[in-house]
């Protein structure tokens, strides 16, 4: 029995053996199995992961394309500073070193911040600026202390610089850190390859226009890295290839000169070299800093210049829109000539005001008692709203339109920064759109003189002069004259050639340019602004309303400040063969004559003789001001 | 003389688990130095363990059968002592009450049980050899259960089951009734969600962590992905000695102890896999074979348990660096960095050849 029980527990074993060693099999068959699935058949897919694990690719930033005025001076340019940054990824208690550290080289509040909000944005594994534009003393201390602190390093990095500062800062625009909408924008674009997130950006005039101009093409470093964050070594670099250079045709110290003519008038003026449509200068004032932006401008400043009610941060030359004024009566009068409704000679009495058949209705003149006969000449030269009035009434809304549509207004010019917009020129369709109204006659009146609906900006202005100035050429107003490839030094021309002409006979005009050259002599509403100059000078005054004191007197004095009239000018010199055409809006200047008028002189006796323009006259309101 | 001192060394040394042996652990040598970044100090560590644990090995399998029959009780009751001290006065480290501090040095006594366990077993189902009854199967599982809670409320999860593992081997191979087992499995079963919630946080996030690794990829599912991608990345031939990056850059954790067969697969490949995999068949083969020949009841079943567990070691390491089985601290026998567990492995292979050894010396 108990021999019997023997054998079969052995037997029992042995067969519970044969099982273990069955199951043993088969485990390690799905062990081979499973290994053969991870290093024969996924084997790509881990090896790309091993290698995405180990290869760091580290954007290397290409130097971004310097902004050159005419004469080579430089708007925008890169320096090289040293900047304190940290490596979060190697760091335990970021809030404890940044402490440490600021005992040992000065950390603001600011700088925290910034360092937050890149923090919040970046990936773990780069490295995070702290401390930006460290002196040679600041640099020094850190490195005499540097073992103290790991996963904080110090490296070179480019900075981008508006050696000018306010001057031209409308144009030249500024950079800032790329946002979310900035790369997904570009992801739309298709542009997104060529940036990291913790890059710059054009975020303002050239530099948001010419981005991809002056951004060149980031290069790639794939540095070998362990886990920890260490670089080993570098296995392969692909280049950066540096932004092209813009060279414009803005010339700054002009910009200068037209800038400190506004003294403190907010305003904008814009001039045109005829010749090529190039931009020579782009007044916006009040200006703003752009330094202020690249490394993120403080809240409180930013409020200070969003919430003041001098809009700096608006460019007004091409955002800003106003009426035209009397800046108008130089196309009316081309318009009349060119239309067959007036001639030289044709003459009317003004009696002061103009009343219009049927309604009776009464437009009075700037000039109480009126101007007696007037001729376009005169007209011009004195501005005579009478004249204008009933020349409107004779043409009509279409004519005016299909006619003064030719010189750019009421669209935009297409100049080389975004933002611009378009204006109103008023016609019948555009009334029955808007406001479902039929266009009344009374409405043409108004726009004959530049007032009523009429809406330009001073770019549109500029331009529109610079047509009259070059007889008839129209060209896209742009401030880039050059690109300058990186890599060759080759130079592109932006658009040298008129894009169309508006067909103008010679002798129309040359009526009014020679109306436009008494303007600025005696007899002329710029009488003052024009003495003594040394070329010919062909110009227009203007007045736009801010309030509806349509055909009455006012007290200029006794209305506040914001409400008075905004001053406006367009003018070109030498009229025989303009070289520069301007368009000047002087906010709440009052009479063009007096403030808007006095800058264009400044701005052409520099261009033009290199008259350097002295303190601002304060007899400007006494003298032969007269008219608008 | 020398061939008599030879003589001497050898007679309990079996050769097949020998040759065995000795290649597992100079292959270990090898991927240990690319494992610990070419330290000739952490080398030089592992090479003096394993002249230890050679020894223990030594002594084990020239301890005559009867003797180790007759320790078997006190090792187990030494054990079981050593746990409960454990318990109460144990030292702590990362979480876990294991380490007994005993001035000079530190022990775990988890891993004594390793081997107390199936012999304790080996011993008692021996005493009742032909006359094995339920309750005898009863009261080994007791024998089994109460060391293997001492250690799971450690926390210790990896040893636990393999004291577990090694005591239900013995009860396995002695014959416990499959409907028996059965019943166990589907009462294992049951009980799961209850052993679930039994479960520390960091456990469970083990096990859920296996089922996708991605859900954490930097904390709980990091060691999984890196061990699958080093793996997965060596390919057929491996990226050779030395130059596998997930291991030479760090990236893999725990990289010269439980996860040194990725290091081993990245850089072999898995040609080298194939080749490390058949010793170790062979060495678990070989230990089968001693056990279907092993003299006693005790011997049969002690040889057989010892195996299986080895056996255990080894799946349960490659499941878990291959992401079959959740992150438990299990070493790869022979292998891995870490002197006890080189000991308590050595010394089952010196029960193995010691049970081999005495068979063909004292027949009964």
């Amino acid at each position: 029995m108990e021999l019997r029980d023997h054998q079969r527990e052995l037997h029992l074993f042995q067969m519970r053996l044969a099982i273990a060693a069955f199951v043993v099999a088969g485990i390690f068959v799905v062990i081979l199995s499973r290994l053969f699935y991870l290093q024969v058949i996924q084997h790509d897919y881990y090896e790309l992961l091993a290698e995405q694990n180990r290869v760091n690719i580290v954007p290397v930033v290409p130097h971004r394309g310097l902004i050159l005025d005419r004469n080579g001076v430089t708007l925008a340019s890169n320096y090289a500073a040293y900047t304190l940054e940290i490596t979060p990824s190697q760091v335990g208690d970021l809030n404890a070193l940044i402490g440490e550290l600021s005992n040992l080289i000065e950390i603001t509040p600011k700088d925290r911040r910034r360092f937050q909000k890149l923090l919040e944005e970046e990936p773990d594994f780069s490295s995070i600026p702290i401390r930006t534009r460290l002196n040679d003393e600041e640099v020094a201390r850190f490195a005499v202390n540097r073992y103290r602190f790991p996963g904080v390093q110090i490296n070179a990095r480019l900075f981008r610089h508006y050696p000018n500062n306010e001057v031209a800062s409308h144009v030249v625009g500024y950079i800032g850190r790329l946002s979310e909408a900035d790369f997904s924008r570009l992801q739309q674009k298709g542009l997104a390859y060529n940036y990291t997130k913790s890059d710059y950006i054009g975020k303002v005039g050239l530099e948001e226009y010419y981005e991809q101009e002056l951004r060149g093409v980031t290069g790639y470093e794939h540095v070998e890295t362990d886990a920890n964050g260490h670089s080993i070594r570098t296995l392969r670099s692909i280049l950066p290839v540096s932004g092209n250079n813009l060279l414009l045709a803005l010339d700054v110290r002009l910009q200068r000169v037209a800038e400190a003519a506004f003294g403190d008038y907010r305003g904008s003026l814009v001039a045109i070299d005829p010749e090529t449509g190039g931009v020579l200068a782009l007044v916006s004032r009040p200006g703003f800093d752009p330094n202020l932006f690249v490394e993120g401008i403080e809240p409180a400043q930013w409020a200070a210049l969003n919430d003041s009610p001098d809009h700096p941060l608006n460019n007004r030359a091409l955002q800003g829109v106003y009426p035209p004024g009397s800046t108008f009566k130089p196309f009316m009068a081309l318009a009349g000539l060119e239309l067959g409704k007036r001639t030289a000679s044709y003459t009317i009495n003004d009696p002061g005001y103009f009343v219009l058949g049927g309604s009776g209705h009464v437009f009075r003149d700037w000039k109480a008692g009126g101007h007696g006969i007037v001729d376009m000449h005169k007209a011009i030269v004195q501005s005579c709203d009478t004249y204008f009035y009933g020349l409107a009434q004779d043409l009509g809304i279409d004519m005016i339109h299909d006619f003064i549509a030719q010189f750019g207004f009421g669209r935009r010019t297409g100049i080389d920064i975004a933002g611009e917009v378009g204006g109103l020129l008023p016609s019948r369709e555009w009334k029955e759109q808007r406001f479902n109204q039929r266009w009344y006659v009374g409405d043409t009146i108004s726009v004959g003189i530049g007032q009523g609906y009429n809406l330009v900006t001073p770019l549109q202005l500029a331009l529109a002069t610079s047509i009259i100035a070059n007889g008839g050429r129209i060209f896209r107003p742009h401030l880039v004259q050059q690109v300058q490839n990186s890599q060759t030094n080759d130079l592109t021309t932006i658009e040298p050639y008129p894009l169309a002409e508006v067909p103008l006979q010679p002798r129309y005009l040359d009526l009014v340019r020679n109306a436009m050259v008494d303007v600025t002599r005696p007899g002329g509403t710029a009488a003052w602004a024009g003495r003594g100059a040394k070329y010919s000078f062909a110009g227009k005054t203007g007045t736009a309303q801010v309030i509806g004191l349509r055909g009455q007197q006012y007290d200029e004095d006794s209305i506040a400040k914001r409400h008075r009239d905004h001053a406006l000018f367009i003018g070109f010199a030498p009229a025989e063969a303009p070289k520069i055409a301007v368009a000047i809006m002087v906010e709440n200047g009052g009479h063009g004559s007096s403030t808007a008028a006095p800058i264009a002189r400044k701005v052409l006796d520099y261009y033009l003789l290199g008259i350097e323009p002295k303190a601002l006259a304060t007899s400007a309101h006494d003298e032969g001001s007269e008219g608008d | 003389m020398i061939n008599r001192l030879l003589a001497f060394v050898g007679r309990h040394l079996d050769r097949q688990l020998m040759v065995l042996v000795t290649l597992i652990l100079a292959t270990g040598i090898l991927v240990l130095f690319s494992a610990s970044g070419g330290s000739a100090e952490r080398t030089t560590s592992h090479i003096i363990n394993i002249a230890i644990a050679l020894t223990v090995m030594w002594i084990a399998a020239n301890i005559p059968l009867h003797y180790l029959a007759r320790i078997a009780l006190p090792l187990y009751l030494f054990g079981l002592i050593l746990l409960i001290i454990v318990e109460v006065i144990g030292v702590e480290a990362k979480g876990a009450q294991r380490w007994l501090n005993l001035g000079f040095m530190r022990i775990q006594p988890s891993e004594v049980m390793k081997i107390a366990v199936p012999m304790m077993l080996a011993w008692y189902f021996d005493r009742y050899e032909a006359v094995l009854r339920f309750r005898n199967f009863v009261t080994a599982t007791i024998l089994v259960i109460v060391p293997v809670l001492l250690i799971a409320r450690q926390p210790d999860l990896g040893t636990a089951l393999l004291v577990a593992a090694a005591g239900f081997y013995v009860l396995f191979l002695a014959g416990l009734s499959m409907r028996l087992l059965f019943g166990i499995m589907v009462a294992g079963i049951a009980a799961l969600p209850f052993l679930w919630n039994s479960l520390h946080d960091y456990q469970k996030q083990r096990v859920l962590t296996l089922i996708d690794p991605m859900q954490d990829p930097l904390g709980a599912g990091y060691h999984t992905i890196q061990s699958t991608i080093a793996m997965g990345s060596g390919g057929f031939l491996g990226k050779g000695w030395l130059n596998g990056t997930q291991s030479q850059l760090e990236f893999l954790p725990e990289r010269s102890t439980d996860f040194i067969f990725a290091v081993y697969g990245e850089e072999f490949g898995l040609l080298g896999n194939m080749i490390l995999i058949t010793l170790f068949v062979l060495l678990i083969a070989r230990g089968l074979v001693i056990a279907a020949n092993a003299p006693t009841m005790f011997s049969r079943l002690l040889a057989g348990g010892v195996t299986l567990t080895f056996f255990t070691y080894v799946f349960v390491n490659m499941g878990m660096v291959g992401g079959l089985l959740p992150v438990v601290g299990v070493p790869l026998p022979l292998i891995s960095y870490g002197g006890t567990a080189l000991v308590t492995l050595l010394f089952g292979v010196g029960l193995l050849m010691s049970i081999r050894t005495n068979r063909r010396l004292v027949q009964t």
